[in-house]
């Protein structure tokens, strides 16, 4: 079930530890009663806003809504890869 | 289990102390006082952070009755200097209960069940991963990044999340959509089993 060896299976398909951990603290929020778990859930709601910095100005930020809440691993790596896109 | 024996055959040789534990008199840099008072005789040097922590009580030499338990989440401390009688934290490598003068451990956590004893009362919480601390002086610092209460999971959620990540984990193609299935299987069946066991 668990780890085999020195290195864990997720760690072994290219998790770190804090996606490890943070799909583990989803999974369990998503299985709460209910007014724990839109409490839960709220929670981890996160707000960025992008903007561009073009001729000493910033251009009008596009405000991106990211909630952690992943009905599926899928989705949280597609804001993995928004958020390498962004920052590149 | 390891109890007090060892440290007692540790305690000749120099042991190397853990990085959270504070000295007992802060270490002030003279030389950068003098120097601030060259500068500002006004005013006092700038605290740094260690100047604000609070000492460690030093490993006292009898073994002490009660554990005392740090129990934190991002967002809320469950149990602040806690004296208790056990802790059973669910560690990668089993259950591990600690007593009072455990010896100091650094375990990590597995999504599972974690019981603090007080006398006759048992409170269980669910924790999905972290790490737990424990230091020589009897006090244990516990890390999850979600922790609740075992009466609000609701079963129904956990069978259905149980019977979803079993489905993937056959669909899977990659490895890592395989490690996810198998994160979501391993979570939900250490919240079924702490539902029923």
């Amino acid at each position: 079930m668990a780890s085999s060896g020195a290195v864990p299976f997720w760690r072994a398909a290219g998790m770190t530890y804090i996606t490890y951990s943070n799909i583990c603290a989803n999974l369990v929020r998503n299985c709460l009663k209910e007014p724990y778990k839109a409490e839960a859930l709220s929670r981890e709601k996160v707000h960025f806003s992008f903007s561009k910095w073009v001729e000493g100005k910033p251009e009008k930020p596009s405000i991106l809504l990211f909630t952690s809440h992943f009905s599926s691993s899928v989705s949280f790596n597609f804001i993995d890869r928004r958020f390498r896109f962004n920052f590149r | 289990m390891l109890r007090r024996a060892t440290s007692a055959l540790l305690s000749g040789v120099s042991r190397r102390r853990f990085s959270t534990d504070v000295p007992a008199t802060p270490s002030v840099d003279s030389s950068f006082v003098e120097a601030w008072k060259k500068v500002s005789p006004n005013l006092d040097p700038p605290k740094t952070p260690l100047s604000f922590m609070k000492e460690r009580p030093q490993t006292p030499s009898t073994l002490p009755t009660k554990l005392t338990v740090n129990f934190v989440l991002p967002y809320a401390s469950q149990l602040s200097a806690k004296e208790v009688d056990m802790v059973i934290v669910p560690a990668t490598t089993g259950q591990m209960g600690v007593l009072p003068g455990h010896v100091a451990t650094i375990a990590e956590l597995k999504p599972g069940v974690l019981s603090v004893h007080e006398g006759n009362d048992v409170t269980k919480y669910f924790v999905s991963s972290g790490f737990a601390f424990i230091h020589a002086n009897s006090v244990a610092d516990i890390v999850a990044v979600e922790a609740v209460p075992l009466d609000r999971i609701d079963a129904n959620l956990v069978q259905k999340g149980l019977q979803d990540f079993t489905q993937k984990l056959n669909s899977a193609s990659t490895d890592l959509e395989k490690a996810e299935a198998q994160i979501g299987v391993d979570v939900h069946s250490a919240l079924n089993s702490a539902l029923t066991g």
